[in-house]
């Protein structure tokens, strides 16, 4: 079967809390700011309960916008904080624009959490390599607070960040505060400099090669655009990572969340339910090809 | 294919043809309302039914790749005919359904669910391809870890008179897929027509103790061991008459592993991806939602509809559709039915009623294609995709 020797990524779900799936519950905007020129993020606070649902690190929600629509979109906040719901997206498609333009005090309607989580627990006593690319920080941001969080239960603990150019670095002030930490190795580069950017440019594959970790002992967390997790795959699997070793997150389109609209399917997986993090080994041979 | 176990009744009974609006009446006294097979626009749909006479009486039907042709004769058969375009899914999953309703009021919204009414409903005549579709979407809508409250609240509110197919159409193969056409179970009663010289009569096979209550209204006698092998004879004729098969026999290797074969760019020659097998197909189950604005914008409902796998705007995320060939939506749609299915809800997701051959404007069938790939000859390419493929498989 399918993912018989998946590990556990499974994680708290909504069914037990909502007995119609598809009916989203009500969340009042809270705060709203940019991240960068076209990416922002909103933190929601539950209009129907004290707390907003548990979810684990890697997750995402089904967030519905007034009249305009529905989409997927991960959850960036800290899992620990059960009093305001976190996400970041960038303003691209319909709903994401209407999303932009919400203020404080206004509605917007949200279900979840769904998906797979990344393997933070399963990781204990690992060196962790987590590597985005521009919004793929986003998803993974939970599982850095996470990690710092319960930071003596891992070993060393590294995050590669890639952008196209300085003004696309995502959650900056917070790549600065993490930057100072003495347990923590993070390195940023951006696809081309522009402005006053002193720092490191290239894609953040190039990363890879001088990141310190165990890569017998490591386990990695990638995000990013698709192409960008192949080639980080292969330059961590160069420097010795298991592909058992690596997790993706994938985006597909979706517009139940609950394995029953068929939108998402990638081979004979669910990336709602069976992702959207995925152990690398198990999706590799269908990321090489096209128009799976 | 879904394994159902043949349920081990009472011996058969018998309805007499002049007797079946009785069951009819009968049904209806329970509050249940008759959905069955009548004639509309050329062809057999599922619609109310309230008389034997609403039944498309003494048609047959002519189906081929492309082609369906309804024929009138002189005998009184009330179920002389295959299936048509309609399938029950659109009872147990509508087309279009509202989700829920948002109502805008001073800056805020609320929502509001929608009840979901699932009347008493007799499917009259179900093929035992169509038993089988439906226990295959009772796999996909109520065995995961969430279930679809509208498919759940009406399948508990079925009665399923079934019937034995008495002739085998041409785009059929049902046998091959070991759905049909005899029926195995999950009904209430099943029934062979027989016509024999001056006699017309139905065998009756009871599956629940609700057929049997509904049986016990009707008249009926118990049949005799000639009428019964007669019976058993027509269906046994059906299944050997069948002229169309799929060689399912590591069919799911044999897809994965024919990821890059040339026959795909041969079907995309040909398909439309016009989605008419997706909608025929009685166990395609993708859905796509909608949002509908009344003009004063203070009303916001939440529609669910029938989708395709043959659209671009199926598999659109940002940056374009993942699957925008018509090539690789054909695929999607035939590695899905006849293989990702398997390994998704342990059973094909094809039941060979052969919708998706005759309802294809330009023919596509899908027996062939599934031959094509079979076929011994692979160029190179092909036989190196099947050995880097076996990966796939393991997925």
């Amino acid at each position: 079967m399918l993912m018989s020797d998946a590990p556990s990524i499974t994680a708290p779900t909504a069914s037990d809390r909502i007995s119609d799936p598809m009916l989203p519950s009500p969340y009042r905007v809270q705060r709203a700011r940019w991240d960068t020129d076209d990416t922002f993020s909103l933190e929601l606070v539950p209009l129907d309960s004290d707390d907003i649902p548990h979810f684990a690190p890697g997750q995402f929600n089904m967030v519905y916008v007034y009249g305009v629509g529905e989409i997927p979109i991960s959850i960036s906040g800290d899992p620990t904080r059960r009093d305001l719901l976190v996400h970041t997206t960038r303003a691209v498609g319909t709903v994401t624009r209407a999303m932009s333009k919400l203020r404080v005090e206004d509605m917007l309607a949200a279900r979840g959490p769904y998906g797979t989580a990344w393997p933070v627990a399963e990781a204990h006593q690992k060196d962790i390599v987590i590597v985005a690319g521009g919004i793929g920080l986003a998803p993974l941001r939970p599982a850095m607070y996470h990690i710092m969080a319960h930071r003596e239960q891992y070993g060393r603990v590294v995050l590669l960040y890639g952008a196209r150019t300085p003004g696309d670095v995502l959650y900056r002030k917070q790549l600065e505060q993490w930057r100072a930490h003495f347990d923590l190795d993070v390195f940023v580069t951006v696809d081309r400099a522009t402005g006053s950017w002193r720092g490191s440019v290239g894609l953040v594959t190039s990363l890879i090669g001088r990141a310190p970790f165990d890569p017998l002992n490591t386990v990695a967390l990638v995000c990013g655009p698709e192409v960008m997790m192949r080639f980080t795959t292969m330059g961590l699997e160069k420097r010795g990572v298991d592909t058992k070793n690596i997790y993706v997150s994938l985006e597909r389109n979706m517009k139940c969340a609950i394995r029953l609209c068929g939108h998402c399917q990638f081979g004979s997986t669910f990336v709602c339910k069976d992702g959207p993090v995925f152990r690398y080994s198990q999706v590799q041979s269908l990321l090489t090809k096209w128009e799976v | 294919m879904v394994k159902i176990s043949r349920r081990e009744g009472r011996a058969a009974q018998l309805i007499e043809h002049h007797d079946f609006q009785s069951l009819f009446d009968v049904l209806k006294a329970k509050k249940y309302r008759l959905i069955g097979p009548t004639v509309r626009d050329g062809s057999v749909v599922y619609d109310e039914v309230a008389r034997v006479d609403d039944l498309p009486v003494g048609y047959s039907d002519e189906q081929e790749k492309g082609s369906y042709r309804l024929n009138k004769s002189d005998d009184h058969r009330l179920f002389g005919y295959g299936v048509g375009p309609h399938s029950w899914k659109k009872f147990l999953f509508p087309p279009a359904v509202r989700l829920w309703q948002a109502r805008r009021d001073d800056g805020s919204f609320q929502i509001i669910p929608e009840d979901y009414h699932a009347e008493p409903l007799a499917l009259i005549g179900v093929r035992a391809c169509e038993l089988n579709a439906i226990a295959i979407q009772d796999r996909v809508f109520l065995d995961g870890e969430y279930r679809d409250p509208i498919y759940a609240a009406q399948r508990e509110k079925l009665f399923v008179l079934a019937v034995n197919c008495g002739q085998a159409g041409n785009t059929c193969f049902c046998a091959s897929m070991h759905a049909g056409p005899r029926v195995t179970g999950q009904f209430d009663l099943a029934v062979t027509e027989v016509i024999n010289g001056e006699s017309h009569y139905f065998t009756v096979e009871v599956g629940s103790p609700r057929g049997e209550e509904v049986l016990s209204e009707v008249p009926h006698r118990p049949a005799s061991g000639e009428e019964k092998a007669l019976a058993n004879q027509i269906i046994t004729q059906t299944a050997a008459s069948m002229k169309r098969s799929i060689d399912t026999r590591g069919i799911k290797q044999r897809l994965y592993a024919s990821f890059e074969h040339p026959q795909w760019d041969d079907i995309a020659a040909r398909c439309l991806a016009c989605g008419n097998c997706t909608q025929v197909c009685p166990t395609c189950f993708c859905s796509t939602v909608e949002d509908v604005t009344d003009l004063s914008g203070n009303t916001a409902d939440r529609w669910r509809k029938w989708d395709s796998c043959f659209t671009t705007d199926f598999s659109y995320i940002v940056g374009g559709s993942i699957r925008s060939s018509v090539k690789s939506r054909y695929r999607q749609w035939m590695t899905h039915k006849l293989a990702t299915w398997i390994e998704q809800f342990g059973t094909s997701g094809c039941v060979g009623c052969g919708r998706c051959i005759t309802w294809c404007p330009v023919g596509i069938d899908i027996t062939e294609e599934i031959a094509a790939l079979r076929a011994e000859k692979q160029p190179a390419t092909a036989v190196e995709a099947a050995k880097e493929d076996v990966s796939y498989a393991d997925v």
